[in-house]
């Protein structure tokens, strides 16, 4: 079982050319992998087409690489892209068994009038409600069915994750950007994002912290078929705060805790705080831009590179055969 | 003066027996025990109060009637309003304002207003450390709830530290006191106070009730603390060397304070702008203006801070300033009150004060807050519900609900439930102790003349100078509508009175409203004209003067149209009908068709809005660029506008009654006269008046040169003479000439003259020949400084009528070549038009190019 594995991310985000140009734009991005303890970072750079903006790089209040970009030269059309080599180290996980009972930690947080540690109080941030994500009675609720009286936290966190993940469809054009958690609870159905937020919600609402990660997940193509450039996307899981732990990940998208497959780009509140690419745009249509992204392991782009390399010289030499077009899987 | 003897006792009423005859005032004014009056000590008014009832019972009852009734009509000429200019159409509210001031005495001041700034101190620091090392949160002296779980946390904001290092640049405290004499704080407004302005205005027109005494009374004045804080915001403004550029943001007219927007930014000398109306490049905010972009270095703003950028806070804000928070962190504007400065604006924050106070500024807290508990701390919670009958429930923070519920009014099931809701949302509650408001008298006005107690509180407002914190010498006080009411809201009745600080010295009789306007703001004033109030003022000009065309239209066009279609003057109502054709208001069809029909369309045309070209749409538009421009505006203009749209929802009322519709439309020409007259005589005739005269003139020409080329068109194919005369007869009419072609011609309408006239005539308003001067007048001054706006091409589009060979158009000439001549000059006029139409485009890339283009908020994943 390997260590460690490196990766190659490409995102791409495009407004495509209509017409109608952008006067000035503004943009936020959190497009640059956090580097971690877990997360090696080697290199990591954002460049747009047409090169006419202004990028500066900093850090948000979470602690997350972020970028400023601004355009005040009109353009049509704009490409923003992102490509990022890091390597993910494998971590050990903790037994589910070897964490306080939940309600001893919800105790842990509710308010005394004495000092508390900083890392409580980086816990505390991601305790309450947020935009994208309410505390109620149902949320609590439905916490409720994993988080059974005496439960450890992470063995918990464990069956909430699962509950999500079996009983929840994944299902693209069941939900938008901004369904609420209520409407994804009510019809079992949506998209990593939904997912997250939803299981965050719950957490909190029985008085957990719990945070919105945002990053890449490996996917494997088809069998027997090569992975495709361009047809992967951005992913959202959860990380649960425990006691002599720390923050520890799960995915209800998938029922797995983040391992070797999962690349992070940063962490918040919820999406709001995350979101790849938000921005104001003034003048253009309002079309919404395309987004593309490949994760592919490190060693098999070089591969794959020599390959792309090979068939130009061969194509050169030899007479132009007819280009072999790939489908992409819908 | 002999009323001593009249005063109250304790727990009494003065008999009506008793010599108050003679004092009529204080006669009936009810003493009561168990709350403070602020006029009346246990036995006697109080001293500071003693030379104001000297005063009002020697001036006596019939004058101080004459003196509210003078405030009122004070309060309706400055146009004072709590919530109007929302809607053109609706109603404004009147503000409310009670004749009496509230005084208090300079030692009881002195001690307000130490705390007041000591609390502002205070909260400053405290912004400071919640946005910076939040060693208050670690100390444990305030729970995360409280930051974490606030929306008005702006987490994008967390480590910026503001141009000048101050959070709270204006703050206000809401005061109240309690039976035994003390004030106590109920509420801190951080975010963005309102209600200086008005403090302002309520000076302003209660000053002047009482001229004499105010002066012999030694009342602090107002304007010192504003110079104060127009003085810090420039003095901290990033300003780069430059001479410091601060305006005041705006929500827009649609806001519930707006006449103090516009009413504070007269008073500081600042650009009122919107949103819309910055634009930051480079991490540098501009006021988009008619001669570019202006850098601003300070903002004060009245727009609620999450809204003050879609890009890093809340992505559906319409109303703010895209990157306006990269350049506060870039340093380079300042921003008052710092963005996220509403976090302190919670029920349960006064609770924690004490400490924090100690911890921050190592003080005791000054001014103590009304007694407050959190719910979410334990025991706080085991004591609220022990005593929830005896206290006010609130919610913790602002804006999820404004219930406030007090406990002594519940009944037991209604207890239990709260009692439910507070076990389940512990954190989302805050119990205070109930304070007995303190009393002061009102003058109770109409026919009663007496003086009446009423529920008082009072908002106090510090604000940042190069020398610390400074206190309103004042504020705004606010009373009850209704004599046992517990909240004091200005929408609920209620009033508000000046508040007299006496002074134990000689006062400064400075004030900003003489003082504020030097050389360099003369010099500054055209320069800072937003691009968008330009547009607005440009517009209002175009929509006026397209009302009228419109009006006068419809008006002719109906009235030849009551006459029925005789057949031998059918001829010349088609041609007034094809000019109503042409202008949108009546289909095509209609022009020769039933006479129903050309009247429902002109009943549309003039009533519905939903016909774009006719009168109610461009009524409507024109009511919009009012509302945009309202500060540049004569309140004569607004009331115009204002009785207009009234009257045509009333005209709605009654559809299908000519006569009335034709009242309605005398009514609206006579309103659009007054509205040009207006602009001529009340508005300042800076850059902004002249767009307004130029969009006035492009209009009114466009419209000319369209309706001549039409009529001429159409004209050719008249056969009668009869028919000829009606028609010239009717254009005259329309383009308002009657009059000036009869004292030129005395002679029956003809066509020649009557087309010279309309179009070469430089004397006659409605001529284009004038039209083309008067424009012609501001354009060549505009062009001289700036990119070329096609004054030649427009010329020279002129230049065609001029050397247009008129005598092809008298009636000697073959008819064949008078028809040709017609369409000739006919095609010359719609040059011209287009030209005109041109000609406003360029300018309006000119003046108003920075204003356009829709944005969009996007989001990716």
């Amino acid at each position: 079982m390997s260590q460690s594995v490196a990766y190659i991310v490409i995102h791409e985000t495009e407004y495509p050319q209509c017409g109608v140009p952008v006067s000035l734009a503004q943009h936020l991005l959190h497009l640059i992998p956090r580097a971690l303890p877990h997360q090696l970072r080697a290199s990591a750079g954002i460049t747009i087409e047409p090169d006419v903006g202004r990028l500066e790089h900093g850090e948000d209040a979470f602690g997350n690489p972020v970028t400023w970009l601004s355009l005040d030269t009109p353009h049509d059309g704009l490409l923003v892209r992102a490509e990022s080599h890091v390597t993910v180290v494998r971590r050990t996980l903790p037994a589910p068994a070897d964490s306080p009972p939940w309600e001893r930690v919800r105790e842990g947080f509710l308010y005394r009038p004495e000092p508390h540690s900083r890392e409580r109080l980086d816990a505390e941030r991601y305790l309450y409600a947020s935009p994208r994500v309410p505390r109620d009675a149902a949320l609590a609720d439905f916490a409720r069915q994993a988080f059974t009286p005496g439960l450890p936290l992470l063995a918990g966190a464990r069956a909430l994750m699962d509950l999500i993940f079996k009983t929840f469809t994944f299902d693209a054009e069941a939900t938008e950007v901004n369904t609420p958690v209520h409407e994804v609870l009510k019809r079992k159905r949506g998209v990593c994002q939904d997912f997250a937020h939803l299981m965050i919600a719950a957490l909190r609402s029985i008085g957990l912290p719990a945070r919105y990660m945002s990053g890449y997940l490996l996917t494997d193509p088809p069998p027997g078929k090569p992975r495709l450039v361009g047809a992967d996307a951005s992913h959202a899981w959860v990380a649960v705060w425990c006691p002599g732990h720390g923050w520890i990940e799960y995915d209800p998208t998938n029922g797995i805790q983040p391992d070797l497959r999962h690349v992070t780009l940063g962490w918040g509140r919820d999406f709001q705080d995350v979101s790849p690419l938000r921005g104001v745009i003034l003048g253009g249509l309002a079309q919404a831009p395309e987004v593309r992204v490949t994760v592919m392991p490190e060693a098999e782009w070089v591969e794959r590179q020599a390959q792309l390399a090979k068939a130009k010289a061969d194509a050169k030499a030899k007479a132009p055969p007819a280009p072999e077009v790939e489908e992409p899987e819908a | 003066m002999p009323y001593r003897s009249h005063l109250p006792a304790a727990g009494r009423r003065i008999a009506p027996d008793r010599p108050s005859m003679s004092h009529p005032l204080l006669a009936h004014y009810p003493y009561r025990p168990d709350s403070y009056d602020e006029l009346i000590g246990d036995e006697d008014v109080r001293p500071h109060w003693q030379a104001f009832v000297d005063h009002i019972e020697e001036t006596g009852s019939d004058t101080l009637r004459g003196r509210a009734a003078q405030l009122e009509r004070g309060i309706q000429q400055n146009g004072v309003t709590y919530n109007v200019y929302a809607d053109p159409r609706g109603a404004g509210r009147p503000w409310s304002l009670d004749l009496l001031p509230l005084i208090l005495p300079a030692d009881e001041w002195r001690g307000i207003a130490a705390a007041i700034a000591q609390r502002a101190r205070l909260l400053d620091t405290l912004l400071g450390d919640l946005y910076g090392p939040q060693t208050t949160l670690e100390k444990g002296l305030l729970p995360t709830e409280l930051v974490y779980g606030h929306k008005g946390f702006l987490w994008p904001c967390q480590g910026i530290r503001p141009a000048g290092g101050h959070y709270l640049h204006l703050y206000a405290a809401d005061l109240a006191r309690s039976p035994d004499g003390r004030w106590w704080v109920i509420a801190d407004r951080t975010q963005a106070p309102s209600g200086a302005g008005y403090a302002l205005e309520n000076r302003l027109l209660v000053s002047r009730a009482f001229p004499d005494l105010f002066r012999d009374m030694q009342v602090h004045t107002l304007a010192g603390f504003f110079r104060g804080l127009q003085r810090a915001l420039a003095a901290q403004a990033p300003s780069d060397g430059e001479p410091p550029l601060s305006v005041l943001l705006t929500p827009g007219p649609f806001n519930e304070t707006y006449f103090e927007h516009v009413y504070l930014a007269r008073y500081l000398g600042f650009p009122l702008v919107e949103g819309q109306d910055l634009t930051v490049r480079d991490d540098t905010v501009f006021l988009k203006t008619v001669s570019g972009l202006k850098r601003v270095h300070a903002i004060l703003r009245r727009l609620d801070d999450d809204f003050c950028d879609p890009v890093e806070l809340r992505a559906d804000s319409a109303l703010g300033v895209p990157g306006l928070l990269g350049a506060v962190r870039a340093g380079k504007v300042l921003v008052a009150n710092a963005l996220g400065s509403g976090l302190l604006e919670s029920a349960a924050l006064p609770g924690f004060l004490p400490g924090i106070c100690r911890h921050l500024l190592g003080e005791e807290l000054a001014m103590p807050s009304v007694a407050t508990w959190w719910c979410g701390e334990a025991p706080a919670r085991a004591e609220v519900l022990d005593n929830l009958r005896n206290l006010v429930l609130k919610p913790t923070f602002p804006g999820r609900s404004s219930e406030v519920l007090f406990g002594d009014r519940l009944a037991e099931d209604q207890l239990d439930a709260l009692a439910a809701r507070i076990e389940a949302h512990p954190t989302e509650f805050v119990a205070q102790e109930l304070v007995k408001l303190s009393r002061a008298p009102v003058w109770a006005g109409g026919h009663r003349r007496k003086l009446r107690p009423r529920a008082m509180g009072l908002r106090v407002y510090a604000a940042i100078t190069p020398e610390g914190y400074s206190v309103l010498p004042g504020g705004l006080a606010r009373v009850a509508g209704v004599e046992n009411t517990r909240i004091l809201t200005l929408q609920k009745g209620g009033s508000s009175k000046d508040t007299w600080v006496l002074s134990d010295g000689p006062v400064s009789t400075f004030s900003l409203l003489k003082n504020v306007i030097g050389v360099d703001d003369l010099i500054g004033e055209t320069g800072t004209l937003s691009s968008r109030l330009a547009e607005n003022l440009f517009w209002f000009g175009r929509y006026s003067e397209r009302c009228d065309a419109v009006a006068r239209l419809a008006r002719l066009a109906l009235t030849r149209l009551s006459e029925g279609r005789r057949t031998e003057r059918a001829g010349a109502l088609a041609v007034m009908l094809d000019l109503a054709a042409g202008a949108g208001l009546i289909d095509e069809e209609a022009v020769d068709g039933p006479v129903v029909k050309a009247e429902l369309d002109l009943f549309r045309a003039v009533l519905d809005r939903r016909a774009d070209h006719g009168l109610a749409a461009n009524l409507q538009r024109l009511s919009w660029c009012a509302t945009q421009a309202r500060e540049h505006l004569s309140l004569d203009h607004w009331h115009a506008l204002k009785r207009l749209s009234a009257e045509i929802e009333a005209c709605r009322e009654r559809a299908s009654d000519t006569s009335a519709l034709l009242e309605f439309l005398d009514e609206a020409l006579t309103t659009f006269v007054s509205l040009s007259g207006f602009a001529m005589d009340t508005m300042t005739r800076d850059m902004g008046w002249r767009l307004h005269i130029v969009g006035r003139r492009l209009e009114r020409l466009d419209n000319l040169a369209s309706t001549l080329a039409r009529f001429l068109r159409r004209y050719t194919g008249l056969d009668s003479q009869l028919n000829r005369e009606l028609a010239v007869e009717a254009l005259l009419e329309l383009c308002d000439s009657v009059i000036t072609y009869r004292t030129r011609y005395r002679a029956q309408p003809e066509l020649l003259p009557a087309i010279h006239l309309l179009a070469m005539d430089e004397a006659n308003p409605h001529a284009l020949a004038f039209q083309l001067r008067m424009a012609g007048n501001y354009l060549s001054r505009f062009e001289k400084s700036g990119s070329p706006l096609g004054m030649a091409e427009f010329e020279q589009a002129f230049a065609g009528i001029q050397v247009f060979p008129w005598k092809r158009l008298e009636a000697s000439t073959p008819e064949a070549d008078r028809h040709a001549a017609c369409v000739l000059l006919a095609t010359r006029l719609e040059a011209l038009a287009d030209a005109g139409r041109q000609l406003s485009d360029r300018l309006a890339m000119r003046f108003f190019s920075h204003v356009g283009g829709n944005r969009q908020a996007t989001f990716a994943a």
